[in-house]
Parts: structure tokens; sequence; C-alpha cells
């Protein structure tokens, strides 16, 4: 059963959780934050120790040391989730409901590991779903906010129909090959105009969870009314999860009809990314702001998937490790002012650094890190996605990632220019943060800072990742 | 491990110490002790490297240090030092030494004024190290980036629109290097192998021509854009005439040789044959941009506008003389580099001060300075002299060198291109000559000026420093000529075999 290590851990201590939230009084619901993080930290690290790759119930379910390892990258986001939501957690609105969170979350993390763990579409839709619904819920959390439980309606929708159209797109699959397992189905895809079909349902399916464009439209409404902690938990944790097993299956079960792909990809990066980018430059809410500068860094990420090649696939994994420390500390920043001020827009945030000089400079350098500028993990991860696709020969898709990349500079420097440049009669008053909040801080930016520099970090991506081939 | 770290590492070291500072005053002094080991390794390094030449050490590359970083994309820390390299390190100590003094009164932020003008030095001093192209983009976009900071906070008039263009447009001209880069990266090993970001490397073999034609425009407007190549220059102006002295200093001086030397060693050294076939619409643009920039100069009142306008010309001519092909043009080319860093960080910075007591930038306002402040002014006199030219300065050794080599091309076109090109040099004169007239001669026009004290001793430390610079070049030209041409031996034995195939 070591198979299955990570899930069975997060198993453990869902339930360990749901038993500990049975006997505690209403009063007393708080006092599970510490131990559900340690607990968390505790099978982070275990995670990290080298398991026995494996096959089980018939190879419905496979475990390699590349799943594990993108277990482990999950693992690393959801922790520091968890760490920067204390703050959020201990007010007095949500002080009932903490273990909900807690739970809810990991329910949702143990669904991504049995996705990116599928050997089969049964399976795969089955931690898909898993992944899904809870979100919702979680989306809903401020049920005494309007927009909140706004978000929670639309991602369930959303969801709902994205679920169904992969569904429909999966029974095709079956239809044309007569089964579900990855390894028999690969052989079987032939490019036939029915298994293209599914093809393009199958991805649809897959990019209303990474929010490519034009599957997007849900994104900013939902990161908006949602709590900041759970936004950040589906910018990053749900959408690199989604980007993991989207370049598993691609790359094993559609090998075959890669130039078909590739040729989708290619319109559909294009389009992320330019559409990501015109957007956010307009937007004045910071989480419609990050909800727009993910969906443009998600077509970054697809750059690194596209052409198939071992190096981008490398690229992509890295690059959405990068981001996750990258957008959690960006993130990390809004929700601490936002639980203390109430404050959202970019004009609230004008002259910050005069009050809060430690959060700007946290919110600088995660900007910087997501519009690529060295010495920060972002530069190196755009960078090599860049390689990747040069190497693939996409130069003229290049150039307009390229181009693109000024344009995000641009809406990045906005918020960097609010908090440093421009001066403000009323700016948000200087507060003391609590030490989860700079704990969590301080994670994304040593992550940030160091990633970059320790390539052994890339190369053993790069080593693992030989598994799919 | 080489000594050229060094460069690197004290530059850190430095903004590591500044954030451990308690006031003002020691940020400063952090900053003067960090800079000035920078200076002193810098000379050492040009002493050392003499003494190696003329030991009989002709390797292409000295001091070279090479650890692989990334394997699998054969990514190396790879950094060494020729002729040029040291050249440019020396100017670049120089400079951010006397940036230091020129900022003495900074007084909103001072830690974040060092930093991030120290972090600034550091990417220029890496890229000039750097022979892997992937470090050396790294150190580029590290060299730019502080400048957003240092204009949009410190900075003056309509400084937050200035940094946003400045910021975007050297992006975006980095955003061209990158794809020049990948390109170079994704044809640096024809015969099968191993990919390469090794810029030593790449120059050995030979690449083919459709790709050097595709890639060629990209590096050479992607860097151009930072060397002011017309019609990309536009940043530079407004850049120049918000951001504070030091900084002005810093990019005038420095930080634009850092795409005239980009074009040289990447664009036309890794590919000579497209350089060769398309260096002609790039020769126009750059002529243009001489006399454009000249011109633009003679029509401006603020002081700082005239200096930023006269720095497109003489960087103009930087990379009108990269693209005459020549071993002499080329010299003159870096020579010019040298000397138009070390003149227009003098000038900026004698502006800075000058702005400081007058309170103003506008010539009309201010006239008869010589009486108030003769130090500044003489000081004054010396840059412009130097500026347009004047034997015995550096600007006279660079612009001869550079019109000496572009002659040695003998066809009509080239002709025409450098004849239109060194008539600038009379345009020059005159908006030198303009200024000084109504800004330091005649009458004092504003009473107030009668109060105003001359340079304080950091102000002199800083101006100094500067002038010696430029007098060393004007009066000792030939041991830094002697270096600079050793260290052109590569990109002539690449450029003359280029040459043939093409004709």
């Amino acid at each position: 059963m070591l198979i299955m290590r990570h899930e069975l851990l997060l198993i453990t201590i869902t339930v360990i959780l749901l038993i500990v939230e049975i006997f505690l009084p209403n009063t007393q619901k708080h006092k599970i934050i510490l131990p559900a993080i340690l607990l968390m930290a505790a099978v982070t690290l275990v995670g990290f120790i080298p398991g026995t790759p494996g096959v089980l119930f018939g190879g419905m379910y496979q475990s390699t040391a590349l799943t594990m390892m993108l277990k482990n990258i999950l693992n690393i986001g959801v922790l520091i989730i968890f760490i920067q939501s204390v703050d959020w957690l201990k007010q007095d609105q949500n002080k009932e409901k903490v273990s909900e969170f807690f739970i809810l979350i990991l329910s949702t993390l143990i669904g991504m590991n049995y996705m990116i763990s599928s050997g089969d579409f049964l399976m795969f839709y089955l931690g898909l779903e898993l992944a899904t619904i809870p979100i919702a819920a979680l989306a809903a959390y401020e049920r005494y906010k309007e927009k909140s439980a706004e978000a929670g309606v639309k991602l369930i929708f959303t969801s709902a129909l994205s679920s169904g159209i992969l569904l429909y797109g999966l029974s095709m699959i079956y239809g044309t090959t007569g089964t579900m397992y990855f390894a028999d189905v690969a052989p079987l895809i032939t490019g036939a105009p029915l298994q293209v079909l599914a093809f393009i349902f199958f991805f649809t399916g897959m990019a209303f969870k990474i929010s490519l464009v034009p599957f997007h439209l849900w994104t900013a409404d939902v990161y908006e009314g949602a709590p900041v902690n759970v936004a950040s938990y589906l910018s990053v944790i749900s959408k690199g999860a989604a980007v993991f097993i989207l370049t598993i299956i691609l790359y094993t079960v559609f090998a075959k009809i890669v130039v078909i792909w590739s040729q989708m990809l290619y319109i559909i990066i294009i389009l992320t990314i330019t559409v990501g980018n015109l957007f956010a430059m307009r937007q004045q809410n910071l989480k419609r702001f990050l909800a727009f500068s993910s969906i443009a860094q998600a077509g970054f990420i697809l750059l690194g998937i596209i052409g198939q090649s071992q190096l981008g696939m490398t690229t992509a994994i890295y690059f959405v490790l990068v981001y996750i420390f990258s957008n959690l500390g960006a993130f990390g920043v809004v929700a601490i002012i936002s639980n203390r001020t109430g404050k959202e827009t970019i004009n609230d945030y004008d002259g910050l650094y005069r009050t809060n000089p430690k959060l700007s400079l946290v919110m600088m350098l995660a900007l910087f890190s997501l519009a690529g500028i060295p010495p920060l993990a972002g530069f190196f991860g755009k960078f090599f996605l860049f390689t990747a696709a040069g190497k693939q020969g996409y130069f003229i898709l290049l150039l307009i990632a390229l181009l693109n990349t000024i344009i995000s500079l641009y809406y990045y420097l906005l918020v960097i220019k609010a908090m440093l440049l421009n001066s403000n009669d009323q700016p948000i008053a200087k507060f003391k943060s609590d030490c989860y909040t700079r704990l969590g801080l301080v994670l994304c930016v040593a992550g940030m800072a160091v990633i970059g520099f320790a390539s052994v970090i890339y190369e053993n991506i790069f080593n693992l990742s030989f598994g799919i081939f | 491990m080489s000594f050229l770290t060094l460069f690197i590492i004290i530059p850190l070291l430095t903004i590591v110490g500044i954030l451990l500072c308690k006031n003002h005053l020691q940020v400063k002094w952090v900053a003067v002790v960090g800079m000035s080991l920078q200076l002193i390794t810098a000379i050492v390094l040009i002493l050392v490297f003499l003494a190696e030449r003329r030991a009989g050490n002709m390797a292409e590359v000295l001091f070279v240090q090479d650890n692989i970083w990334y394997e699998t994309l054969n990514i190396h820390f790879y950094i060494g030092v020729d002729g040029v390299s040291v050249a440019m390190i020396g100017l670049t100590a120089l400079v951010v030494f006397a940036g230091i003094f020129a900022s003495w009164d900074i007084v909103d932020l001072p830690r974040e004024f060092f930093t991030s003008l120290i972090l600034l030095a550091s990417g220029v001093f890496g890229f000039f190290i750097s022979l892997d192209l992937f470090t050396m983009f790294l150190f580029y976009e590290l060299a730019v980036i502080p400048m957003y900071l240092l204009i949009g906070i410190w900075g003056s008039g309509p400084r937050h629109y200035s940094a946003m263009k400045l910021t975007l447009m050297l992006m975006g001209g980095s955003a061209l290097i990158l794809l020049g880069m990948v390109g170079l990266y994704v044809n640096s090993a024809p015969g099968g192998g191993p990919l390469t970001f090794n810029l030593i490397q790449i120059s050995k073999i030979h690449i083919s021509i459709e790709s050097q034609r595709f890639l060629f425009p990209f590096l050479f407007v992607g860097f151009g854009v930072l060397g002011a190549l017309f019609p990309f220059h536009t940043w530079s102006p407004d850049g120049h005439a918000s951001a504070p002295t030091a900084v002005s200093m810093l990019h005038a001086g420095v930080l634009m040789k850092l795409g005239g030397y980009g074009c040289y060693r990447v664009a036309v050294f890794l590919l000579p044959e497209a350089a060769h076939q398309m260096g002609w619409i790039f020769l126009i643009l750059a002529t243009i941009g001489v006399i454009y920039g000249a011109f633009g100069a003679l029509w401006q009142k603020d002081l700082k506008y005239i200096n930023a306008y006269s720095s497109v010309s003489h960087c103009s001519l930087v990379l009108f003389a990269i693209l005459m092909f020549n071993q002499t043009a080329l010299t003159g080319a870096i020579i010019q580099m040298i000397s138009h860093g070390i003149m227009t960080a003098l000038f900026f910075a004698l502006i800075g001060m000058i702005y400081g007591r007058t309170h103003t930038r506008y010539i009309n306002e201010m006239g008869g300075l010589m009486k108030v402040m003769p130090f500044l002014a003489v000081a004054y006199v010396i840059a412009g002299l130097a500026s347009l030219g004047l034997p015995g300065f550096s600007g006279f050794v660079a612009e001869m060198t550079i019109f000496v080599g572009a002659f040695q091309n003998a066809d009509v076109f080239h002709r025409v291109c450098t004849i239109i090109a060194a008539s600038s040099i009379v345009v020059t004169a005159v908006y030198i000559l303009r200024v000084i007239g109504i800004l330091l001669l005649g009458k004092i026009r504003n009473p107030a000026y009668e109060l105003i004290t001359d340079a304080k001793w950091h102000d002199k430390i800083s101006v100094v420093a500067l002038i010696f610079g430029i007098t060393l070049i004007g009066l000792a030209p030939l041991w830094l000529s002697d270096m600079i041409s050793q260290g052109l031996g590569p990109i002539m034995q690449k450029l003359l075999a280029a040459a043939p195939i093409l004709n």
C-alpha cells in the first residue's frame, strides 16, 4: 500500500481533522489550526521520502517518480496556503467553521492526487470531480457576502458544464477504442475524425479548469467573489494539477496526434496570453487583476507543453513550481491587506511602501518574479520556456509571447508604481502582520530567490520526467 | 575561482552592508567604501591584464572561470575578459564611483536609492564579464530594471511617465534580444552535439546564412534600443531628463554602452555575414541618429535635454563606427564608448550640481555662473571641449579614430554616410559653445545667484575623478587603443572571413 502513500496520508489527516471537529465545541474550533498545519507539514515532508513506483487496481492507479514529485509540489503549495490563511480563519465570522476549510481543501487535494496518478480515464474523471466540487463550497465560504455565494454558484455551474463536455469526449474515446486505460487507448489513437472530436471535447473540459481563453470567463468573477486564500488555491494548485495531468495525458495517450494538438495549442496559447494580458491591464481590483494575470501565465505554461519534448515538459513543471511561489507571494500580500483593511484595489495601494515597506517589498518581488525579471525564479522559468519553444522551432509564437511579456511587465509595474512611486494622503495604515502570514511570505520569497539559482531542482525534474517517454 | 567574480561579489556585499546600516551617513559611507574597492579592483584588473598581454599571453579571453550551471540546457557560469571588456569595466567602475559622490545629497529613502544604484552597477559589471549568453542576458535585465525605481521614485518632472516609457522600451529591446539568443542557441550545434549559449564556442562555428539573416535584426535592434539607435532612442531624452543625477550619469555613461557593446559582441561578432549584408540599413539609421541627435540638442533649452540628445548623437556614432566593419573604426567605437561614458557622466554630474544650486535647468534663466561657481564652470567647459572633440581630450581621440576608420570604406554610400556623420561635429561645437556662452559667461542675470556657493568636497571628488579619466585618455591614448585593438582580433578575423563569401 506504500504505493498510494501520498493519498493515504492525506486521507488520514482529513479523517483525523474530521473526528477532532466532531468533539470540539464551537468556541474552540480555531484550536485546530496549528495541528492541521503541522500535520500538513509532516505529510509534505514524508512525501519527499523516495517511494516505490508501482501500479494498483490493475493499472487504474499508477505511481511513478514523476507523479510523486508532482504531488510533492502540490503539497508544498497547499502548506503555504494553509499558513497564509490563518489570519483570515481567525476572524470572528470564520472561527466556527475553520475545520471545514481544511477538510474541503484536503479532499480536493486528494482528488488531484488521484487525478495525477490515474492510469485510466475513469479514475481520472473521479479524481477530477473530487478535486472540483469541494472548491465550489470553498468559494462560497463567506456566505454572508453576496459575491462569495455568487462565486460558488458560478464555479459549480461552469465546473458541471466542463465536466459534462469532458465526459462526452471520454465517451467518444471509449466508443472508438473500446477501452479506458491510458496504455490501451494510446496505440489505438489514429487521428480518425471522431477521435479528434473526442480530443477537442476532452481538451475543452481541461481548458475550463486551467482557464484558457476562450474558456476563461468564470475566472475573474470567481476569484473576485471567493475569499482571497481560496482564489489563490484556485489559481495555483487547481491550475497546476490540471496542467500536470493534461501534460501527462497529451504526452502519453494522445502522443500520436501531436501535430493536431500542437496546432490547437498554438492558437490557444496566442489567445490566452494576449487576452489575459489585455484584460489584466484594465483591472482595478487586485483579485481580478491577479485572475487575468494567472490566465496569461497559463498561456505561458502551455508554451512548454507544445510540440512534445522532454525539455518542454520539464520546463512546464518547473514553471508551475516557480509560479506557485510567485503567485502565492502576491496573493499572500493581497490577502493580509484585505483582511486587515478590506482594501483590494490598486489605488488603495498608493504609498504602501511608506507605511508597510516589507509587505510592499514582498509584493514587488512576487510581481517581478511573475513578470520574469532576474534574478528571481520567474526569470529562469520564462527563459527556459522560451528556449524550449524556440528549440521546437516556434519562433513566431515565441515573438508573440515575448511581446506579451512587455504588456505583462506594464501592468505589473502599475502595481509597483502604486506602492512605491505614488503618494497618498490616506495610505493603508501601518499594521503588524501575525507570524503565520510572515512565515508564509518568507517561504514564498525564499522560493523565488532559491529555485532559480539551484539548478539541481530543474535537473531533478528533468531526470524524473524520463518516466513518461 | 577567477578574481573577476569579485566584480559581482563586491557590489552584493555592499548591498548587504547597506541593508544593515542604521542611518543615512552610514549608508553613504558603506556605498563609498564598496565602490572604491570596486574601482581599485578595476584598476588592478587593467594593470594585471596589460602585464599578462605584455608577458605574451595572447589567449582570446583571460581570467576565465567556467562552472556548469544547468546541465540539461548546457548553461554555464562562464566569465572572462578581453581588452574591450576590461576597458568597459574600467569605465563602469569610474562612473559608479563618481556617481556615488554625486548623489551625496539624496535625502529621501537613501538606503533604497543606493541599493538600487549598486544593483544596477552589479548588473553592468556582470554583463561585461559574461561570456555565456544566458548569464549575459540575466545581467542585462538586472541592470535595466532598477532604473524604473530610480527614475520613478527619485526623479523629477514627468518621472512616472519617463520611467515607464524607458522601462518598457528597454524591456521590449530585451525581448528581441532574448529571441535572438534563443535563435543562436538553437543554431549553435550545426554538426550535432549539445547546444550551447557559450559565446566563444558559437563564434567558432558557422551559422547558416538564412538563420543569420533572420536573427541579426532582432539582436541588433534589441541591443540598439539601449544603444539609442534611431528611431528607438525616444526613451533616452525623457529618461535622462527625469532621472536623478547619479542615475543619468550611470545611464548615459554606462548603461547605454551595454547596447553598443551588445551590438558589437553579440550581433556583429556572431553573425558577421548577416552584418555585412544588412549593415547598410542600420548604418543609415545610425547616421540619421548622429545628425538628428546633434540638431535635437541645438533646439533644446533644458540642460538635461541638451545633453540627452547629445548622448543620442554620440551613441549613434558608436553604432555607426561598429557598422564600418574595420579595425580602426571598431577601435574608435570602443574608445568613443569610453570617452563618451566619462564625458557624459561628467556633464550630468555638473548639471545636477548646477541644478542643485540654481533650481532651474533652463539655460535662459541662468547666466554668468563662472563668477559664482568657478570650479564647476571650468569643469563644465572642460566637459564641453571634450565633447566637441578638442585635441588633448578623449573625444578627439575617439572621433578621429572613427572617421579615419570610416573613410577607409571607399564606396560612395559609406563616404556619404561618413561625411554626413562627420558634419555633426560642427553642430556639436555650436550647441556646446552656445550653452557655455549663455550659462557661464556674461553677467549674472538673477541676483539670487550671487549667493551661490561653489562645489563641495564630495562634488569635487566626483568631478576630478571624471576629468582625470578624460584627460588620461586624451593625452595617453595608446595603451588603451592597443589594448582594444588586440581584443578586436577575433571579430576582425570573422568579418574578413565573411566578406569574400559575399563578394
